[in-house]
Order: C-alpha cells, then sequence, then structure tokens
C-alpha cells in the first residue's frame, strides 16, 4: 500500500530573523498549496503561520540571532499539526487583552493570537508560553 | 515631493487615492516603510483626506492592520478623513474577526467611498 500523500513532516530550524521566517513560511505554503485546501484555509493557514512565526522571532526570541525559532509541521490525511518554538522566556496569553473590546479597538497590537485562533481548528500555548501548537483539520471529503 | 516606493497615488479632488503596490502586505521591513509613507503623506505632505484602495491587496497580516490603525489616528489628529474600499471578501474577514470594520470607513468600492467625504 502506498503511502497516503498527505502524509509528510517538515522540520526546521531557523535563526531568529525574518529573512529566515519568511523561507519556512513561503516553503510550507508551497506544499500546502500542492494540497486541495480551499482557498480560504489557504489564507488562513498562511495568516497563523504568518502571526506565529513572527511572534516567535520577534517577541519571543526578540530578534536575538543566537537564539532559534523550530518549526515543525506533520501532515497527515485528516489535518495539519503545526508547532512553533523559540528560546525566549515566553508569555501568558491569558494576558493578552481582548482586541475586540471597544475600548481596545484602536490600540494598534495584539491581534495575532486571535486570529490564529480563528483559522485554525486548535491552537494551544505551552505552560512557560513559547511554544505554540496548531492544527487545522482537512475539508471534509477531501 | 516625497518618494512613495510602496504606495501609488492619484488625487481626486481634496482625496488623494492610495494604491498599494505590494500584493501581500506582510514583511515586516515592508510594513514599516509602508507605514512611514502613509503618515508622510499627513504629516509632511499635509494631505487630510485619504482613500486606501485595496483591490490589489491579496493578503495582509496584524501587523499591517497596526499601520492603519496608527495611521487612522493621525488622519483624525489632522481634522481629515480616512476611508477604505476595495477590499476583498478573505481581507475583510479579517477586519471583522478583529472588528476593525467598526473602527474604519470601509466602502465597497472607489466610487461609492468618494462620494461619501
Amino acid at each position: 500500500m502506498s503511502k497516503d500523500s498527505r502524509t509528510w513532516t517538515i522540520e526546521r530550524a531557523i535563526p531568529s530573523e525574518r529573512g529566515a521566517g519568511r523561507r519556512v513560511l513561503e516553503e510550507l505554503l508551497n506544499r500546502f498549496e500542492t494540497e486541495n485546501w480551499t482557498p480560504r484555509d489557504l489564507f488562513g493557514i498562511r495568516l497563523a503561520l504568518e502571526e506565529a512565526i513572527v511572534n516567535a522571532i520577534m517577541h519571543g526570541n526578540r530578534l536575538d540571532r543566537s537564539k532559534q525559532v523550530h518549526v515543525v509541521c506533520k501532515s497527515s490525511a485528516e489535518k495539519v499539526w503545526i508547532k512553533i518554538s523559540d528560546e525566549g522566556s515566553g508569555f501568558n496569553p491569558a494576558d493578552v487583552p481582548d482586541c475586540t473590546d471597544p475600548d481596545r479597538l484602536a490600540v494598534p497590537s495584539g491581534r495575532g493570537i486571535m486570529l490564529m485562533r480563528n483559522y485554525m481548528t486548535r491552537v494551544e500555548y505551552n505552560l512557560a508560553g513559547n511554544v505554540v501548537v496548531m492544527e487545522k483539520s482537512r475539508p471534509a471529503g477531501s | 515631493m516625497a518618494v512613495h516606493r510602496r504606495l501609488q497615488l492619484s488625487q481626486v479632488g481634496e482625496v488623494c487615492v492610495v494604491r498599494f503596490v505590494d500584493r501581500k502586505i506582510l514583511d515586516e521591513a515592508n510594513i514599516q516603510e509602508l507605514g512611514q509613507e502613509l503618515f508622510q503623506l499627513i504629516e509632511d505632505e499635509d494631505r487630510k483626506n485619504l482613500l486606501l484602495n485595496f483591490s490589489s491587496v491579496e493578503f495582509l497580516s496584524s501587523a499591517a492592520l497596526g499601520k492603519l490603525i496608527t495611521l487612522d489616528k493621525k488622519v483624525k489628529a489632522h481634522g481629515g478623513k480616512l476611508k477604505l474600499s476595495n477590499i476583498r471578501p478573505e481581507i475583510y474577514e479579517v477586519f471583522a474577526i478583529t472588528k476593525l470594520n467598526k473602527l474604519f470607513d470601509i466602502k465597497d468600492d472607489e466610487a461609492d467611498a468618494l462620494a461619501s467625504f
């Protein structure tokens, strides 16, 4: 029995600089674009990956090139599973205020995590707050 | 006259219509540059009314949303108006999820937006 083409794993360790983040993002998206995700799914996966990788590089490792960001992406017939880890001190996602609170609508930052949660099926952080795991279920019948 | 690398500008009456050169507004360096160019329109070139036409934009991240919010504050502080138009459905959804569709005045197309200033 041949292996399902949707079953694959990509693991990358990148320095904390934006160009490296962009390259791993594009590598993953190029792979997803060969599969039968809907355009809205692809848009959402791109957005969630973008936000998570930028958070790890900028807020986690604070652009310290001596620290790495680890990206693991495991794809299966049912879903895609993505883990992004940084070497920073982490944060508590519960401390991030609700950006849709009317009093905070005009605050320029703090929307990335909300977007990740909206577009992915599951988004969870570890206790330290420096590892995020995101999952996206494949469309029914794909 | 300032150089605009990330924007294409046209003046329609008292409104400066802004189109974006980049189809995907996400690279942090580009977003910084884009923000500076937008802010210059208000702060250095003394333009008051801006219409941002998103017809060419296929993707934007939360960092770009932040620049738009800051721009909105600067426009209002200078007594002007900021409107957005031609936002494709995928991107409008980003505004809706974050409820920024309530903060910004978003019109379907450029003609609607121009008529509303």
